[in-house]
Parts: structure tokens; C-alpha cells; sequence
């Protein structure tokens, strides 16, 4: 279930890879971004967290149209290394800002929306609502991807750049939107965690490594691959827990990354070229 | 092992796929020492493929690629340039954050002779000097225009003292007067031994330069022979005759 | 060996002598152990500068290296009584083969792909030890204050790490300058600039990155088990500490990648910078007081990201562009 959150963070990943071939590295810290600012926004100013969550789309989107403009679009024509590294740094100075503001205690929102099912079968209503938020978001995108004018400019940037650019699209504006929707997908998954679990500044890149596995296995750029590759991970991490101490599930975790890498580093359903 | 007439490269029945398009057809040529052998044929007929293939950058499907009676078949391209095999590129690959003269120590070094640092210094001021681009030697390549890094390329390429030197479109994007400079260069480096299999584009240049030509279309070969011979072949007019200028050279220069 | 006899190597190298001698004549311990951290600082970019700088493969976890030597080390002298110098090289050669098993594979991978897979391999190694009950599991080890008495008492124990470190530290800065001037070298920097190209020249890249990989690991090992040796005290988040080599790449990219002087410039300038914002005042921002100890981090992208996006080169490869004659003498 989980896997459908997962998947909406791997999704921005891969989306800004696949349109810019850019490997966001300040995604754990924007999806830590999303947590805090739905927490802020709920607690500090009574918002109904689902509100606030609407509301950090909009500060996943700013953000990342910011972070792009200033950090990435310089070097975007560079090797890939300079621009893994320019995330790299905003990835550090997020979390360094974010820890020294909020330093590294726990922070919880709380949500409550009862409980469904009976017996042995018992779902949190905030489960199934993120979810469903997360399947919404989805739908969105493709439809945003596929059906809207911006979202076919999009994805003629990914395509061929120096086309577009002939066909009169602003590329660089598509390029900032592209990163910003980006950002905006880690933002909400990292909202919608925010209303499950408990949450600290640094939670984000936990998020962020599962991301990669994901987005690595479903395939660097493809966003279905991600939303697949997501629901698996969920799967196999609430299957493994019932059979090996949680000590080693990291482990495994980064273990399996690293092997993806290695193996397929297309991924199960194949990188876009 | 001795061949009587020494047979430089043999390549044989070199079949090329990628995914679903064939790029090399059973492509079969050879070449003699000493000899300047010409491939030339429309846009993306394979020849820039079949250098790979001869290179080690990629393994054939089929065939086989000879070397002085060594089947190199598949060989990496390290191995290959061991072997005394040099080349350059269509789009020319300088070592930008190295000088001019480091790119051409680096050839010399890694190249056949496997020279010290100290050794392929020497070889590589001398090579610097035939290209002549002596007065840039301590510049970073990657301030040099691009005349110049095709003559550091083909410098790096010359510093190995290869046996084969095959050369990929040197001439491409050169003004005439940097044309006749760069043929007399290549016919400096044949009568200094080396064999050379080059691309070209530039019909009136590779026809006068070459001993025999070799004519790719589609993946295959559709024509061999000397210049005169290939200009005269129908076959090879009509690969061409979707472009009708350069058919009406051809036409021209074998008059 | 005529390269060993370059002026240049010597200047650089009486220079660290002469520093880091000055502790040793004063017996002053407090300047031991801030020389301590920076002489480490040094090996650890220097080291990263191998694979990163001469090579091109930007390695994010190079921390597993000195975590793994510290560990193997730490084990030894606590198990076995080993000495500690012994132990550090036991852990320097450990390590190394750790790294030459590794990097068979990941060396194959390119760029970002080989970056990513680094941090997932020091993260992997973190959160096995953290498991790993020989280890410590994730309290770690520590030493019985005895261990020391076999080196005459902790103070003399502290004195000798610090030998150590001095020797390490010149030993990698020589290592680093023989590397950049032989035909191994340029290997390694025609590797950086079109792996490609250097296969068609004749460069056997596997074989070279494998090479450069196992020194990038050689002497992080050895400067993390003299650190842990000194410190009574090992444990996984400190040992694999994934900030550390990030910290390490910023020094290299702040002094200059690719050369030998920039990694220990680089060194030098980002411990001062980072001490002197620890002691600064805190910051009174949006109410909130913000000391710069805590925006250490946060300083460390912002320079990275300046130096990325302005000044790639770094400070040494700023002034080597600049003045094409100091080329020559500024390696």
C-alpha cells in the first residue's frame, strides 16, 4: 500500500531524469520539505493537513522550479557529474538549513481519520486517503503529460531539446516546470508520509535511497517503471519485515541497490533512451 | 608466419547489426602494405561502423577481421592499438584538459612501441613538428580550433608509429587551402611506411589520394577498385544519383 | 626515479615537515590534535582526488575505506594486541582488497551511475557493521584503557597516532605526486577526459581505474585506523560517516581537482573555514538563533555549489588557467 507513496516519490525522480537527464540529488531533501511544510502549515497555522498538503504541491513546485533555475539550469548543458553535483550541494545546504532550524528531534502530525476493516484485516483511514491521494496525483499527471498542451511540450523537451526549441517552446521554462513537477511529487509523498509516521529533517533521504532503488529498477525516466517499481518495493518491505530482524532490511536495501545498478542498470522495464 | 604479398588488414564477410537495422553486409576488402585505401560511399552506408569493427570498439556478428595473419576479431580496442593498429575520429575526441603535447605523449605511450614517458616525448615533439603545430604545443587541446584538433588527432594517432592508420573523414570541414595541406601530410606519413585506410567525403580528394577504393552502400560493398575503375562503375553513380552533383562530378572527374 | 627529485614535490613537502613539526617541538597537544584532523583531512582528499581527480569517477562513499580500516585495525589491536602500526597497515591492505574486489564491478559503471552506487556502498557497509555482532554491532568498540600501556600510557599512545598521521600524510602526498607524473597517470587523465578515446589509444581502462580505486582506499584506511586508534573508541556512523567524504570531494573541488597541492589547500582552507564559523556568533535570523556549528552542512553546499557552478577548476586549477606559466610549477 505504502508502495503507491513510494511510487509518487520515484515518479518525480525518474520524470526529471527522463526530461533533462539531470539525477536530482536534493529530492530526499524536498520530500523532508514536504513533511515539514505540511506539519507547519498544519500546526502552526490550523490548516486541515489535507489542505496543507494541497497547499506544499505548490511549495514542491516553487521550490523546485527555484532550485533549477538557480542551481541546474547553468550546467544543465554539462556533464552529467556537474550537475549530480550541483543537487548534490542544494541537497546539503536544504537539510543543513533545515537541520540547524529544526534540529534532528521527531516531529509528528496528527491525524487522525479512524480505522477501516475488522478482525485481523484493520487499515488506517489516513492509509487508504493517501493512497488515494497518491493514485489521484498520478491520474493527474498522466493526464497533465498527455492530454495538455504544456504537458506534450514537456515531453518533446525530453525528446529531442534542440527540436523543440526549433518548434518555438521555451525550453527552458519547460525545463523549470519539468523539475518543479518533479520536486512537487516528492514533495507530496513526502507530505502524505508526514500524515502516517513520525518525521525528522533527516527521514527524507531514507525516502530518497528507496526512490533511487525504485526508480532504478523501473527503469531510469520511465514513470510507469516507477509507479510499478514502487508498489514492489512496498510489497517485498512489508513481506521481508515478517522475516528478517529490521536491523537488516537496510541493508538488504542498499545491498539490492547497488546490485541493480550493476546488473540491470536499465531497469526491469527498460531506461527511456 | 610469412605472407607473400604482406597483406595488412583482411577483412572478411564483417556483418554488423544493430537492434533491427544491418549496418555491415558481409563487407569483405583488404589491404596491401603501403597501400592508401579509399572507403567512400553515401551517408550512413557503414563505413564509419566498419572502422569500429576493424578498431575493437564493437564485435562483428559475423566475420572476421585479420590483422598481418592475427585474427583480431573482437579484440578490445586497447589491444588493438597495441597491435599497431591507430585512428582517428569523425568527430575529433581531444584529451581537452591535457596540452597538446601531453595528448600526443599519451598516443605515443600507449600506442605499439609502449614507450617510457621520457622516450615518447621525443617521439611526440617530432610528430608535433610534421603536423606542425609545433608553436601550440603547451596549449590545452581544447583551445585549439577545429583544423587544429584534427591535426592533434591525427598527431596522437601517428605518435603509436602505427603499422595501419585508418583515418575517419580528416579532411571534413577543412577549407581548401587546409585540404591540399592535410593530403600532403597523409602522403608524407604513406612514404613514411605506413599503410592507410581513410573515409572520405570529399570525392576529388579521396580519388586522387587513393591506390584503390572501396564502395559502401546500405552496408554493402558495391564496388572495388582503382579510382578511375570505381568513378566509371554504374552501380556506384547510382548509389549516388540521389545527390546529381556529386554524380555529375564523379562523371567529370573520370574524364 | 629522477621525478622524486622534482623541486616542486620537496617544497611541498618541507613545508608540511615544517608544520606539522611544530607540535612535536612545542609538546603542545592541543595544535597536535587540530594538525591531527587537518594532516587526516589532507590523506582523505588527496586519496578521493585519485579516483575522482586523476580518473574522473566521482566516488561519494570513499568513507567506507577509512571506515573499513579502522575497523579491521581497531579489531586486531583489541583482539590480538596487535601493535598499531601493524594493525593500520593490516587495515590499509584489508581495505585495499575491499576495494579491488568492489571495484572490479562498479568501476564498470559510468558517472552519476558509479556515484550513486558508491553511496550505496558505504551505506550498505554502515548498516551491515551496525548488524554485525564481531563488530560491535551498532554500539561499536572500545578500547580497555590497557591497550594503551603497551605504548607507554595514553598520552604517548596520542603523541605516537600523531607520528603516524604525519608519516601517512606525506607518504600520500608523494604517492599523489608520483601517481600525476607517470604514465599511469596519464592514463588515468585520459581516462577522465574520453574513456573512449583512451581505449583507442591503447589504455586498458579496467585495469587502471582498479589501480587507482585500491590507492584511493590504501591510505583512508591507514588514517582511519591511526583516528580510531587515537579515539579508544570505534562505531558504525562515525566510521562510515558518508558526510566525511563528501566533505573530502568539497576539499578537492575547492582546491583543485587534479592536482597535488589542491586537494591539501583545499584541506587546509575548509577545516580553518569551518572552525572559525564554529566559534562565530550565532546567527539571529527570523527569530531563530542559528549558530553556524549546526549550518556546517548547509556552508558546505554553498561552496560546493559556487565551486561547481563557477569555478570548477577549483582554486589551484583557477590559478593554473589563469597564468599558463605557473602551469609548469604549480602541479
Amino acid at each position: 500500500m505504502l508502495g503507491f507513496i513510494y511510487g509518487l516519490a520515484a515518479m518525480g525522480l525518474t520524470l526529471i531524469f527522463g526530461v533533462m537527464r539531470v539525477i536530482n540529488l536534493a529530492h530526499g531533501a524536498v520530500i523532508a520539505l514536504g513533511m515539514f511544510s505540511v506539519y507547519l502549515l498544519t500546526n502552526r497555522l490550523g490548516l486541515n493537513p489535507y489542505l496543507a498538503l494541497a497547499f506544499s504541491l505548490f511549495i514542491g513546485l516553487a521550490f523546485g522550479i527555484a532550485i533549477y533555475l538557480i542551481a541546474v539550469h547553468r550546467v544543465i548543458n554539462a556533464p552529467e557529474l556537474t550537475t549530480l553535483l550541483a543537487t548534490f550541494s542544494v541537497n546539503l545546504i536544504i537539510i543543513g538549513l533545515g537541520t540547524a532550524v529544526f534540529t534532528t528531534s521527531p516531529y509528528a502530525l496528527d491525524v487522525n481519520l479512524g480505522t477501516y476493516g475488522s478482525g485481523a484485516v484493520t487499515i488506517l483511514g489516513t492509509k487508504v486517503v493517501a493512497v488515494l491521494v497518491a493514485i489521484l496525483v498520478t491520474a493527474g499527471l498522466y493526464l497533465f503529460l498527455y492530454r495538455t498542451r504544456t504537458g506534450k511540450s514537456i515531453r518533446a523537451v525530453a525528446n529531442n531539446r534542440s527540436a523543440a526549441e526549433v518548434m518555438g517552446i521555451n525550453t527552458t521554462a519547460m525545463l523549470a516546470l519539468s523539475f518543479g513537477i518533479g520536486t512537487m511529487l516528492a514533495a507530496i509523498s513526502g507530505g502524505l508520509m508526514a500524515t502516517l509516521f513520525a518525521f525528522t529533517i533527516l527521514s527524507g533521504t531514507g525516502y530518497e535511497v528507496k526512490s533511487f532503488v525504485i526508480v532504478v529498477l523501473g527503469g531510469l525516466g520511465n514513470p510507469t517503471g516507477a509507479l510499478v517499481g514502487g508498489i514492489l518495493i512496498g510489497l517485498l518491505e512489508g513481506i521481508t519485515t515478517i522475516f528478517i530482524p529490521i536491523g537488516w532490511v537496510p541493508v538488504i536495501e542498499y545491498v539490492a541497490f547497488v546490485l541493480v545498478l550493476l546488473v540491470r542498470p536499465t531497469g526491469l522495464f527498460g531506461a527511456r533512451a | 608466419m610469412t605472407t607473400a604479398t604482406s597483406v595488412i588488414l583482411d577483412a572478411q564477410k564483417i556483418s554488423k547489426r544493430f537492434g533491427g537495422l544491418l549496418a555491415l553486409d558481409q563487407v569483405t576488402f583488404s589491404i596491401n602494405a603501403g597501400e592508401i585505401l579509399g572507403i567512400i560511399g553515401p551517408n550512413g552506408a557503414g563505413k564509419t561502423t566498419m572502422f569500429n569493427v576493424v578498431n575493437g570498439v564493437y564485435p562483428p556478428q559475423e566475420g572476421k577481421v585479420i590483422f598481418r595473419g592475427e585474427d583480431i576479431t573482437g579484440l578490445p580496442p586497447y589491444d588493438v592499438s597495441k597491435r599497431g593498429v591507430a585512428r582517428t575520429h569523425q568527430v575529433v575526441r581531444p584529451l581537452g584538459e591535457l596540452t597538446v603535447r601531453e595528448n600526443v605523449i599519451a598516443g605515443a605511450c600507449f600506442g605499439r612501441e609502449n614507450l617510457s614517458l621520457t622516450a615518447a616525448g621525443r617521439v611526440a615533439d617530432e610528430v608535433i613538428d610534421f603536423v606542425g603545430l609545433s608553436p601550440r604545443k603547451e596549449l590545452l587541446a581544447s583551445k585549439l580550433n577545429v583544423a587544429q584538433k584534427k591535426r592533434l588527432e591525427m598527431a596522437r594517432a601517428l605518435a603509436a608509429h602505427p603499422i595501419l592508420l585508418l583515418l575517419d573523414e580528416v579532411l571534413a570541414g577543412l577549407n581548401p587551402n587546409e585540404v591540399a595541406d592535410m593530403l600532403s601530410v597523409v602522403r608524407k606519413i604513406r612514404e613514411q611506411g605506413v599503410t592507410i585506410l581513410m573515409i572520405e567525403h570529399l570525392m576529388h580528394a579521396v580519388m586522387n589520394i587513393s591506390d584503390r577504393i572501396v564502395v559502401l552502400d546500405y552496408g554493402k560493398k558495391i564496388a572495388e577498385g582503382t579510382p578511375q575503375q570505381v568513378s566509371n562503375n554504374p552501380k556506384v553513380i547510382e548509389a549516388y544519383l540521389g545527390d546529381p552533383k556529386v554524380a555529375q562530378r564523379f562523371l567529370e572527374g573520370a574524364r | 626515479m629522477k621525478n622524486l627529485l622534482n623541486p616542486f614535490l620537496w617544497i611541498i613537502l618541507v613545508v608540511v615537515v615544517a608544520i606539522a613539526a611544530v607540535p612535536i617541538v612545542t609538546g603542545d597537544a592541543s595544535l597536535r590534535e587540530t594538525l591531527f584532523l587537518i594532516l587526516m583531512l589532507v590523506v582523505l582528499a588527496s586519496s578521493v582526488n585519485i579516483i575522482t581527480g586523476y580518473t574522473g569517477y566521482v566516488s561519494f562513499g570513499n568513507v567506507v575505506f577509512f571506515g573499513l580500516g579502522g575497523y579491521f585495525a581497531f579489531y586486531l589491536m583489541q583482539n590480538y594486541q596487535a601493535h598499531f602500526a601493524f594493525a593500520a597497515l593490516i587495515g590499509g591492505i584489508g581495505a585495499t582488497l575491499v576495494a579491488v574486489l568492489i571495484g572490479v564491478p562498479v568501476l564498470r559503471l559510468r558517472g552519476a551511475y558509479f556515484a550513486l552506487a558508491t553511496i550505496g556502498i558505504n551505506e550498505a557497509m554502515r548498516t551491515f557493521v551496525n548488524s554485525f555482532e564481531p563488530f560491535g554491532g551498532s554500539v561499536g568498540m572500545f578500547f580497555n584503557y590497557e591497550v594503551y600501556n603497551a605504548y607507554g600510557g595514553a598520552k604517548n599512545a596520542l603523541w605516537l597516532a600523531y607520528d603516524g598521521i604525519v608519516v601517512v600524510a606525506l607518504v600520500t602526498i608523494v604517492a599523489s605526486f608520483l601517481i600525476k607524473k607517470s604514465k599511469f597517470g596519464l592514463g588515468l587523465m585520459a581516462i577522465r577526459e574520453d574513456q573512449d578515446a583512451a581505449q583507442v589509444i591503447g589504455i586498458n581502462p579496467v585495469r587502471s581505474k582498479v589501480i587507482a580505486y585500491a590507492f584511493s582506499a590504501f591510505f583512508p584506511a591507514l588514517a582511519g585506523a591511526l583516528f580510531f586508534f587515537k579515539n579508544g573508541i570505534i562505531e558504525p556512523n562515525v566510521a562510515f560517516d558518508l558526510l566525511r567524504s563528501i566533505e573530502a570531494l568539497v576539499m578537492v573541488m575547492l582546491g583543485g581537482y587534479g592536482t597535488v597541492v589542491g586537494p591539501v589547500v583545499g584541506a587546509l582552507v575548509y577545516e580553518r573555514l569551518s572552525t572559525l564559523l564554529i566559534i562565530a556568533p550565532p546567527l539571529n535570523l527570523f527569530g531563530m538563533s542559528l549558530g553556524f556549528s549546526q549550518l556546517h552542512l548547509a556552508i558546505a553546499g554553498l561552496l560546493l555549489l559556487i565551486i561547481v557552478l563557477f569555478v570548477t577548476a577549483g582554486f589551484v586549477g583557477w590559478l593554473r588557467q589563469q597564468f599558463p606559466r605557473v602551469r609548469r610549477y604549480l602541479e
